[in-house]
């Protein structure tokens, strides 16, 4: 009982923010990091996969390129890069660089999972729409993109989890997430136990129930087949 | 009015066509015939370009289809295509996948679509399913609706993939059924079958493919009676067994 008034009830440190607030405010910077950078990546994710399935060699080069460094670094070098090299001669706060590494990160994961969403409807649904005379483009929006969704947006609410648990690195440019604020309060307190606990069981919380909307929500999809 | 001159296929190294030259006549109906791999299902999507051929021409009254300007989306809409396995939308109902094409293409109302649509969907006999999804049809059904879609756009020719293969043998009749009264109203067709009865009953032409060729062609008496050439002697007493 004394570890858990000592690491989240007590002033700690000089600013004398009690550890449940620092605990808080980081769940928030966790949460708009991932919640926006899942934004910036699913409109990247839509512009990478425009240009690879385009057939023109100069928008799927770079692409391929993109994903490929992407998905072959660690999220936190990317991090990191970004912040301390890219980044560094602009004047921008943590939250914002971590929102944008993220982002470019998941736009990767998340072009191929719109590809292989769409890949995955029966490619004579492409042959029956072109062979009555519709367009490319028009066979795309009003065919396969609405049979895709539906591979899609389970495999995003993955994505999501993903990224939740991934921005836990944001410490390493000294942003101030949750799992960064449960390292605070250990170093200050030297209470290893509770402050770890409290923010692995956050996490879990979040994931979790975010796990059962989505599974809500497939089965919903499900349904309307 | 389909002029095919020289028509090559390959993928790679596979030849898959190797030079198919014929004309189809108005309000003709060939039937392709032939071995699996013999070509004839490729040789009928070259004909709307779902295939693009390696070499050849293919003209439609007069325009050549497989010249590099032509208005590929345009030619589609004179050539109706069924499938061997149907391709029906299956987030679009019966009505819709019918009135799609006339909505999106010749720019529709709802209302007029389906004035065009219903008597569509009766004449293959499935008005009553026209707002139900196509996963709770049977095969027969599907293939019905997928020919009434491609009728909704009044294509000139029509194209039948082995629309029987795929469903069960009951169903089989009241499929070719609809293909049979589409012939008989004078639509010119190029049907690919393994329906050898079918292809004797309704066909003008009847077409045996072998290994990228045209073996023989003629009447269905001459190529399924008094046959002179021993490979489709060979298939024929395979199949007619």
């Amino acid at each position: 009982m004394d570890a858990i008034y000592t690491s989240l009830f007590e002033p700690i440190g000089a600013d004398g923010m009690i550890g449940i607030l620092l605990i808080l405010n980081g769940l928030k910077v966790t949460l708009i990091v991932t919640f926006f950078a899942m934004i910036l990546g699913a409109l990247l994710g839509i512009i990478i996969t425009y240009c690879k399935t385009s057939g023109k060699w100069y928008l799927k080069l770079p692409a391929d390129i993109y994903v490929g460094i992407i998905r072959g670094t660690p999220v936190v070098i990317q991090l990191v890069i970004l912040y301390f090299v890219i980044l560094a001669s602009f004047d921008i706060d943590k939250v914002t660089a971590a929102i944008i590494a993220f982002g470019i990160n998941s736009g990767a994961y998340i072009s191929e999972i719109i590809r292989s969403g769409i890949q995955a409807v029966d490619k004579g649904q492409m042959e029956a729409a072109r062979s009555l005379g519709l367009s490319h483009n028009q066979s795309m929006r009003h065919i396969i993109l609405p049979q895709a969704i539906k591979n899609i947006l389970p495999a995003l609410g993955n994505e999501f989890i993903m990224l939740l648990k991934e921005t836990a690195v944001i410490g390493f440019i000294g942003g101030v997430d949750l799992m960064r604020a449960g390292e605070i309060i250990r170093s200050r307190t030297f209470e290893d136990m509770v402050p770890l606990f409290t923010c692995a069981l956050i996490y879990l919380i979040l994931t979790y129930s975010f796990t059962l909307i989505l599974g809500r929500f497939e089965k919903r999809l499900k349904q309307s087949d | 009015m389909i002029k095919i001159d020289n028509l090559h296929k390959q993928y790679g190294d596979n030849q898959v066509l190797k030079g198919i030259s014929i004309s189809i006549n108005s309000g003709e109906v060939v039937s392709i015939i032939g071995p699996s791999g013999s070509g004839k299902s490729t040789f009928l999507r070259c004909l709307n370009l779902l295939e693009t051929p390696t070499a050849g021409s293919i003209s439609i009254d007069g325009e050549v289809i497989t010249d590099s300007h032509a208005d590929i989306n345009k030619l589609r809409q004179d050539v109706g295509m069924v499938f061997q396995h149907f391709n029906l939308f299956p987030h679009k109902t019966v009505l819709q996948n019918v009135t799609l094409s006339l909505e999106l293409l010749k720019k529709m109302t709802p209302q007029q679509a389906q004035e065009i649509a219903i008597p569509l969907l009766q004449k293959v006999g499935l008005a009553d399913k026209a707002n139900v999804y196509p996963s709770s049809l049977s095969g027969g059904q599907k293939q019905r609706v997928a020919i009434a879609r491609a009728l909704a756009m009044q294509p000139k020719i029509m194209l039948f993939d082995e629309a029987t293969s795929a469903l069960d043998p009951e169903m089989v009749g009241d499929v070719l059924d609809v293909i049979k009264s589409l012939a008989h109203s004078g639509m010119t067709m190029v049907v690919v079958t393994h329906e050898m009865g079918f292809a004797k009953e309704v066909s003008d032409r009847v077409i045996f493919m072998d290994g990228g060729h045209i073996v023989e062609q003629g009447t269905p008496e001459q190529v399924f009676d008094h046959t002179s050439q021993p490979r489709t002697q060979a298939f024929l007493s395979k199949v007619l067994r």
